[in-house]
């Protein structure tokens, strides 16, 4: 637990040591702000909710969380300091849990940021701020589970930008199976059964069911074991990567 | 005295590749055992798989009677490491470094801060504290690797190059502080400097191809040197004889097999077995009226055992 939070504290730290947190933070408030109000209709809609600005949030997440988490583990390897890392009396899963506690972290302050819409919307009118307080809590768990993807994908490469662009292609994929992109291609000749499976596995599906204001434990159990799963994996690869070589 | 780490029989392999091909050894406290051999002979491999950075693929790993495959976060609590290159975090600065190696080695309080001021001292890096790892250069890097490895006062110190890039000022400094170490600690280091391995080490292994091609003090090692015993007899002036002329002379003094040039006023004489034949050699320059401008008993050439253990096979 202690070395746990010492990796915590180290990782979070790190993202402001350097521009990477204050560049981020800055392009993150600038795009979703756009999504909202040009893509959104923020105002045109005449709504006061915030479901102009959540959904976007998934596309925006898509460039931006691998962006962030590309590094977890690509850079350890590429700067040698995982194999200092690793022979510090660390277990592998308190590494890996904190270091992806540090993403979800800073992701969280970044997204803790965009207070201010909500903050407009309850004075230009009457929100549901149940709502908006399970949409944040929905975001920043679906920016858990694109975290975790990353991380993972990240500890098989030395190279970011591999760790990247792999990273938005998985996080692509689980954005859109539950749209036509992704259905269409196996409904033709996958069995039903698996068809509701993929489409089971829509980050956007979920996320939107959260935002309309329907909290159901079955979305926050998906994220939280997507979460876990990929976790698991990232943990698995590291040990395997120490017999492989 | 059971042996603070011992491994038996390792061996580590990279799909068809076997790059540590059953190593077995022990250190003591008080022995400061060098690793030596060519580059890709094995040597940071067996160095990674005893600090638990990678997994061997056979053997076992035994620190101070635990079996360190088998707990590897209590091995890993004994050991200090310094990998090669002595990487480290680029952004954090050696105190924001050294503070996370503290912390995550359970030092805290009064206890953290004067281990860290003392280390600091000791590798002599208290100028840089505050700047960058990135933009330090090698000598100051490869010494905040060692502050870290040395911070929660180790059982067993393993240093992969500890030397590697520094000056001689800084080499010589690193060794003292071997030295110093050593009477409390089982260390291992690696090196390809052989002069290193005499002035630091008390016991050294040669390693090539992943295996253990020697084993033995410096002073054994330099014994298998065909130089060993031989007398080395150089001659100063203007009127010296050539070459052949003195291997004429010498060739005739009891007990010595062959002579060879070594450079250009040097002469090697070679003993046959283990016949001593200083004293002849002495007496016929002293008949000859040679002058002489250096005259001793080689004590064996490192660079030369190296070479034919490591190329022998």
């Amino acid at each position: 637990m202690g070395a746990m939070t010492t990796v915590f504290r180290r990782e979070l730290a790190g993202y402001f040591a350097t521009p990477v947190a204050w560049v981020f933070i800055v392009i993150f408030l600038l795009t979703t702000a756009a999504f909202a109000f040009y893509l959104g209709n923020f105002f045109e809609r005449g709504q006061a909710d915030l479901l102009s600005f959540f959904t976007y949030l998934p596309w925006l997440y898509l460039f931006l969380i691998p962006a962030i988490g590309m590094r977890l583990w690509s850079e350890e390897r590429k700067t040698g300091t995982i194999e200092l890392l690793l022979t510090l009396p660390i277990s592998v899963p308190a590494a890996v849990i904190g270091k992806f506690l540090a993403a979800w972290a800073f992701v969280g302050i970044a997204l803790a940021l965009t207070f201010p819409f909500w903050l407009m919307v309850s004075y230009l009118g009457d929100p549901d701020h149940g709502v908006i307080l399970a949409s944040y809590v929905g975001a920043l768990l679906m920016a858990g589970g694109y975290l975790a993807i990353t991380s993972c994908l990240s500890s098989l490469t030395q190279n970011q930008v591999i760790a990247f662009v792999v990273s938005t292609g998985v996080c692509f994929l689980f954005t859109v199976s539950g749209t036509p992109i992704v259905l269409d291609f196996v409904s033709g000749w996958a069995p039903d059964l698996l068809v509701d499976q993929i489409a089971g596995f829509s980050f956007i599906t979920h996320f939107q069911s959260i935002i309309g204001g329907v909290i159901d434990l079955r979305d926050l159990v998906f994220f939280a074991s997507l979460i876990g799963v990929w976790l698991f994996v990232n943990m698995i690869i590291i040990e395997h990567k120490k017999f492989a070589g | 005295m059971a042996a603070m780490l011992e491994v038996r029989d390792l061996v580590k392999r990279f799909g068809p590749f076997t790059a540590v091909d059953g190593i077995s050894f022990e250190v003591q406290r008080g022995e400061v055992l060098g690793f030596l051999g060519p580059n890709g002979a094995g040597k940071s491999t067996t160095m990674k798989m005893i600090t638990g950075f990678l997994g061997p693929s056979a053997g076992t790993v035994t620190v101070n009677q635990l079996d360190a495959l088998a707990n590897p976060i209590m091995a890993k609590t004994r050991i200090g490491y310094l990998p090669e290159g002595a990487p480290a975090y680029p952004d954090m600065t050696p105190a924001g470094f050294l503070d996370f190696i503290a912390s995550v080695r359970g030092l805290s309080g009064r206890e953290r801060k004067q281990r860290i001021a003392e280390i600091t001292e000791r590798v002599e890096i208290g100028r840089v504290m505050q700047q960058p790892i990135e933009t330090l250069s090698k000598g100051f890097k490869r010494r905040v690797g060692l502050a870290q490895a040395l911070l929660h006062d180790p059982e067993i110190l393993i240093l992969d190059e500890p030397t590697d890039g520094l000056d001689p000022n800084q080499k010589f400094q690193v060794r003292t502080l071997i030295q110093e170490l050593a009477p409390e600690k089982a260390i291992i280091i690696s090196t390809h400097i052989l002069e290193e391995v005499s002035a630091v080490c008390s016991r050294a292994l040669i390693i090539a191809h992943g295996k253990v091609v020697a084993d033995g003090t410096p002073g054994e090692l330099m014994g298998r040197s065909r130089f060993h015993n031989a007398v080395v007899l150089e001659l100063k002036g203007d009127n010296q004889p050539d070459f052949e002329t003195l291997r004429a002379d010498l060739i005739r003094v009891p007990g010595v097999a062959s002579v060879e040039p070594d450079g250009d006023r040097r002469v090697v004489v070679f003993p046959e077995g283990t016949a001593t034949v200083t004293d002849g050699v002495s007496q016929l320059a002293g008949a000859r009226g040679w002058q002489i401008g250096a005259f001793y008993v080689d004590p064996g050439r490192m660079d030369e055992v190296f070479r034919s253990i490591t190329q022998g096979n």
